[in-house]
């Protein structure tokens, strides 16, 4: 039986793009666990009663209580019935974005990670210690909706490893489950307008997040001299100087207006900012991720 | 076009320097290439304008290292001279370079030449005629091209003489009159007689220059001696302020080889230009001094001969009894005493005590008989060489001796009784001496009047009497005989040696015999009248840097020059000799001063040293490039891409500082000690490689499993590059068109053999040739191993030590069964001892072995074990194969155990496997 080349050639180039990302997200895995493996962690209790494994207390029966929830071993050893309470834990749905545009796809030297590692790094991390919390993480819009799981980590690291085309992307904010939490990750230089966008959508939807922005030492310094022609990494955007020292101040006095406008942004919608830099550990953002998701819970 | 001292061959170029200002301009205006920037920020500045719009600024620092560049550029293209030579565009007629080429000038003899070779060079480019004309050799001058006389420039060499007034005036009178030159003096920097007279001469001619050298001449005086010490004295032109000198003493060490036996500094006070300084050396060492020279000074005149006047002598007196106590004006030895005294050292006592001291002279003063022994000592000291001077005296007169026959120590039979003239008993007047004859040593001395003699003894005559006689009375009757014996000789006063029987010792005359005889040698130079009639012969002669040469080809002079002639052609300064005596003729006389020449004013003097012209445009445009570079890395550095083109530059350093020396060299060393390796030598044909090194293999495979001997994979030896110490065995297959290795090579392969190497030369074609025959691959061993440090060989004995080192063998076959295999001949006398089956032989490893079987390929192995040439036919083929491997085994063993298996302990071990 013969295989029409049409159809083997389409497989093969499949199997071969999947041989390269599988090849690729194991070590961002591993990386992802390792550094999550740092963060000690614990299931986190909503301290009232409800669904969950865990003992919580003994109380009377009440008019509506079933028999079959009875504790008979406890009500044995007194006159009254007693039901068994548990302690009432709820798995948060937690939907991750992380910009896999070019423009994240950037390291100003070879000895820092490029902006989208870190960004996948930091996504993945926190996913795997809030998969081991209990949670359901996923990532927005429709590809991965929020699942519990080890598989689902595993489903997450191949999702990151995307590497998408255009040189900046807009955040997805589709599929938002209500009061559902999120973290966007990007580098936040593309358009403002898209970022505002998503965040109020997601804010009318009841979620609520980190907006983390990812910046390499370069785009924080700009330590350029004389002519230069800078590009996009995607290639769309040049632009042409004589003096690159001369531009310096008024960039970072872009930049600093586009932190301002993200962090207006965030306490508009009660989102939290972090501005995270490649050239520092990422073991304190991770750390800082897990407080502020953890702490949301309370 | 000249600034100071550069001058521009190509002044226009600098024009060019006006585009500086405009490149300055340019540069400003053209901004630095673009650089290319990934930078997700870019969405940022869109929209942003730039201030200025012309462009970046190059920085000052860059504008002026590119304009510095270029200016380099510019004045290096211009062709910058430092120093040029002045062209003297006025005298383009004939030019006369004059040579004084003195001894005083030797020592900047190359300065000069170098000198005088520019000056030709010079003159070549003008084309003007040159003559070269040297003032100690006085010869027309011959106008010539520059060229011609560059080719002889080398040939020019000085004389060790000065040119003398007469000298000078020849060479005026060889110039031409009204001839037209212009006259260029390398003078050596004395003042001489004549010299004003030949720059005038020349001055007639045309215009006269003066080059001498600024330093100034040093030379040595004849060197005397004064109470026991040598006094050198070194002269100097000049004074021109402190010098030290060091003088070294010349002489034959004990062995006769020629070295500085002693060392004397001296120094020139600042305003003197004469030092003397004293030289102790004990007599012995004083007569061994043959010259001294002033260290570094390449001059006959820095170098003083020594002759008889440092030399004293050793003369032994001997007299009869002295039986009259006190009367010291008698005594037979006062006059020899007060006449030798001052210039030789005296020893009195019994012969026997003298002898032994080796003296010079032995004087008997009226002796007549000797013991035999002592006779027989003294013939065999005269023999050798020494003087015995015999005076006569009563006893001599009334003694047997020499009376019927001659006697060996005496030069003439006597007649009994001798004669007395002048007396109260005798007839006729005292007599006087006659003149000496022409063949006399005392030919020349004049012969005062009031010398009388008295008494004599008498001469028989004899046919051999007339060529005896030295000197003789008025009436012909002998006063001094003398004969040759051996090297020595003996002469005989017939007269006493005190004033009893003649006047002769009271005389000025007695010394002077005395001094001619070589008894005692004179102090002071010789005077005219001293050398009157001697002809003296030259030993030694100096050329005109103070080298000594032989004097063979020159003719004698008479003493009366040598004494007091001008050195010239004729008498050059020198070693001369006449007789026993030696006289050194220097450079200097003893009361000669060097005065530095003083040149008339309108005379232009300079140095020899003329300010090399040197073009300085490559050095420019060397400097240019380096800016350049610079420049490079400055633009680098300004758009900020320095870090890649320094991790480049770095990485290039580290290249080139990477030590090039193979580290494979020590990997095969390492390899080649680590295990037994075998070894074959490259000979180019592929096959014939491959063939020696699977032969190898297939031998050491064998080792292997036979032996303790367990080989590692066999090497290929490249003679040229491989160092062969370590290997035990090189098998070396020869091919007819293998290439001779190289001198190196060979001192490698010689030192290999020397330190226990054996090689194994393989003709491969031992089924042909008989060993010897001339083979085209016998030819080739006996061109490859000519230079071999290879011993006698013989055909491997049946004896010799390879029959029985492993296996017992008789043959050893290779591919081929020659029996002709030869090995280092067995010392001649081995001889076999009664009872045993061999001899004690050579006690180390042949160094060769030198067959045609193709063993190679007997032993030639595939990887898998398969023999790769056949060998013979069927099981006598592999038999013969067998015999082959047994070959290499025993081959192998020789080389690594020697003579162990020579040893006779092994002797009754082998007689039974022998089954005798």
């Amino acid at each position: 039986m013969t295989m029409a080349p049409a159809d083997t050639a389409p497989s093969a180039t499949l199997r071969a793009r999947a041989e390269a990302e599988a090849a690729y997200f194991p070590p961002l895995l591993a990386r992802a666990e390792q550094l999550a493996g740092a963060v000690l962690l614990g299931e986190h209790g909503r301290r009232r009663a409800g669904l969950g494994d865990d003992f919580w207390q003994y109380r009377p029966v009440r008019p509506g209580d079933s028999r079959r929830m009875i504790d008979w071993r406890r009500s044995a050893r007194s006159d009254a019935q007693f039901v068994r309470e548990k302690e009432w834990q709820i798995a948060q749905s937690v939907q991750l974005w992380v910009d896999q545009a070019a423009s994240m796809r950037f390291a100003s030297t070879t000895n820092l990670p490029q902006k989208a590692d870190r960004a996948r790094l930091l996504a993945l991390s926190l996913s795997i210690l809030l998969i081991r919390a209990g949670e359901r993480v996923g990532l927005t819009g429709s590809t991965l909706p929020p699942q519990s799981g080890e598989v689902q980590i595993r489903r997450l690291a191949q999702s990151l490893s995307h590497d998408d085309v255009a040189d900046y992307a807009a955040p997805e904010a589709r599929g938002m489950l209500p009061h559902a939490r999120a973290l966007f990750a990007s580098d936040f230089l593309g358009d403002i307008a898209a970022v505002t966008a998503a965040l109020t959508k997601a804010a009318d939807r009841g979620v609520r997040g980190v907006l983390l922005q990812v910046l390499d030492p370069s785009e924080e310094g700009f330590p350029f001299r004389g002519r230069t022609i800078f590009e996009s990494v995607g290639g769309t955007l040049a632009h042409e100087t004589l003096k690159a020292d001369e531009l310096r101040d008024r960039y970072l006095d872009r930049l600093a207006a586009r932190k301002d406008q993200l962090t207006a942004l965030c306490a508009a919608t009660g989102w939290r900012y972090l501005c995270h830099h490649t050239e520092d550990s990422a073991q304190s953002a991770l750390l800082w991720l897990y407080a502020a998701f953890d702490g949301g819970t309370a | 076009m000249t600034l100071g001292p550069i001058a521009f061959t190509a002044p226009w170029l600098l024009t060019a320097l006006i585009a500086l200002p405009i490149l300055w301009l340019l540069l400003r205006a053209i901004p630095p290439a673009p650089v290319r920037k990934f930078f997700p920020g870019v969405v940022l500045l869109l929209g942003l304008r730039d201030d200025d719009s012309v462009s970046d600024r190059t920085p000052w620092w860059l504008l002026l290292l590119r304009m510095a560049a270029v200016a380099a550029v510019i004045l290096g293209l211009a062709g910058p001279v430092l120093n040029p030579e002045e062209r003297r565009a006025a005298d383009r007629g004939p030019l006369l370079i004059l040579l004084d080429a003195s001894w005083a000038s030797a020592d900047s003899w190359t300065a000069r030449l170098d000198m005088v070779s520019k000056l030709l060079n010079e003159a070549g480019r003008d084309g003007r005629p040159v003559a070269i004309s040297r003032l100690t050799q006085p010869e027309p001058p011959l106008f010539q091209s520059a060229a011609a006389w560059q080719s002889r420039l080398a040939g020019l060499t000085p004389n060790p003489w000065s040119p003398t007034p007469a000298m000078q005036g020849a060479f005026v009178a060889l110039l031409e009159d009204g001839a037209r030159f212009e006259t260029l003096w390398m003078s050596d920097g004395l003042d001489r007689v004549g010299r004003d007279d030949l720059l005038a001469a020349l001055e007639r001619h045309g215009r006269v220059s003066v080059f001498q050298a600024p330093a100034a001449v040093l030379a040595l005086a004849p060197v005397t001696i004064e109470d026991g010490a040598v006094q050198v004295t070194a002269l100097r032109s000049r004074s021109t302020g402190p010098q030290d000198i060091l003088v070294q003493a010349h002489g034959r060490d004990p062995t006769g080889t020629e070295r500085v036996l002693a060392d004397l500094p001296l120094s020139f006070a600042a305003d003197e230009d004469g030092t003397t300084g004293t030289l102790n050396l004990p007599a012995e060492l004083r007569g061994r001094l043959t010259r001294f020279r002033i260290a570094g000074q390449d001059s006959a005149g820095g170098l003083a001969l020594t002759d008889d006047s440092l030399r004293r002598r050793e003369v032994a007196l001997v007299a009869g009894l002295e039986n009259r106590e006190g009367l010291e004006l008698l005594s037979p030895l006062h006059y020899l005493r007060r006449a030798l005294a001052p210039s030789a050292d005296l020893l009195e006592g019994t012969l026997s005590d003298v002898l032994p001291a080796n003296p010079d002279v032995v004087v008997l003063a009226d002796i007549a008989q000797l013991t035999a022994a002592e006779e027989t000592a003294l013939s065999e000291w005269t023999e050798k060489g020494g003087l015995l001077l015999r005076f006569a005296g009563p006893r001599l007169a009334a003694s047997e001796i020499s009376r019927r026959e001659e006697h060996p120590l005496m030069p003439v039979r006597l007649r009994v009784g001798g004669r007395s003239v002048g007396g109260a008993m005798s007839w006729g007047a005292p007599k006087t001496l006659a003149p000496f004859e022409k063949d006399s040593p005392f030919f020349g001395l004049p012969v005062p009047d009031e010398v009388r003699v008295t008494a004599q003894v008498m001469a028989q005559p004899d046919p051999t009497l007339a060529e005896r006689v030295i000197a003789t009375l008025s009436d012909g009757t002998p006063l001094v005989t003398r004969k040759k014996l051996g090297q020595g000789q003996v002469v005989l006063f017939h007269v006493t040696a005190n004033a009893e029987w003649s006047s002769l010792p009271l005389s000025g005359l007695f010394v002077s015999m005395l001094e001619r005889l070589s008894v005692s040698s004179a102090i002071a130079v010789p005077s005219a009248e001293d050398l009157a009639g001697t002809t003296w012969h030259p030993v030694r002669v100096l050329d005109g840097f103070g080298t000594l040469k032989s004097g063979d080809d020159l003719p004698g002079v008479s003493g009366e020059d040598l004494a007091e002639a001008a050195l010239g052609p004729m008498l050059q300064p020198g070693l001369y000799t006449s007789e026993e005596r030696q006289i050194a003729r220097n450079v200097l006389s003893p009361d000669d001063r060097l005065a530095p020449a003083a040149w008339p004013v309108r005379i232009t003097v300079s140095g020899l040293e003329k300010a090399q012209e040197t073009p300085l445009g490559g050095w420019l445009l060397a400097l240019a490039l380096g800016l350049m570079t610079l420049d490079i890395l400055a633009a680098l550095a300004l758009t900020g891409r320095l870090a890649g083109a320094r991790t480049a530059v770095i990485a290039c350093a580290a290249l080139l500082t990477i030590p090039t020396e193979n580290r494979a060299d020590d990997i095969t060393a390492v390899e080649a000690t680590a295990e037994v390796v075998l070894a074959h030598v490259l000979t180019g044909n592929k096959q014939v490689d491959d063939t020696a090194h699977s032969g190898l293999f297939g031998l050491s495979e064998t080792l292997f499993f036979r032996t303790s001997v367990e080989p590692a994979e066999p090497m290929s030896v490249d003679l040229e590059r491989d160092e062969l110490a370590f290997f035990p065995l090189l098998y070396w297959p020869v091919t007819p068109d293998q290439k001779r290795p190289s001198d190196a090579a060979y001192e490698k392969l010689n030192r290999y053999l020397r330190s226990g190497g054996m090689i194994l030369f393989d003709t491969r074609d031992g089924d042909v040739a008989g060993f010897g025959t001339a083979s085209p691959n016998g030819r080739k061993l006996q061109q490859l191993a000519a230079p071999l440090d290879i011993p006698a060989l013989e055909p491997v004995p049946s004896d010799h030590v390879l029959t029985r080192a492993f296996y017992l063998l008789q043959d050893f076959p290779g591919r081929h069964t020659s029996r002709d295999v030869w090995v280092e001949a067995a010392p001649a006398d081995s001889e076999k001892i009664e009872g045993m089956p061999f001899r004690n032989l050579n006690d180390n490893v042949t160094p060769v072995i030198v067959g045609g079987n193709d063993w190679a390929a007997a032993w030639a192995m595939d990887q898998r074990g398969q023999p790769i040439f056949p060998v013979g036919r069927g099981l006598a083929g592999e038999r013969q194969r067998e015999l082959a491997y047994r070959f290499g085994v025993n081959l192998v063993m020789h080389v690594l155990t020697g003579n162990y298996k020579s040893d006779q302990v092994h002797v009754p071990a082998l007689l039974e496997r022998l089954g005798q």
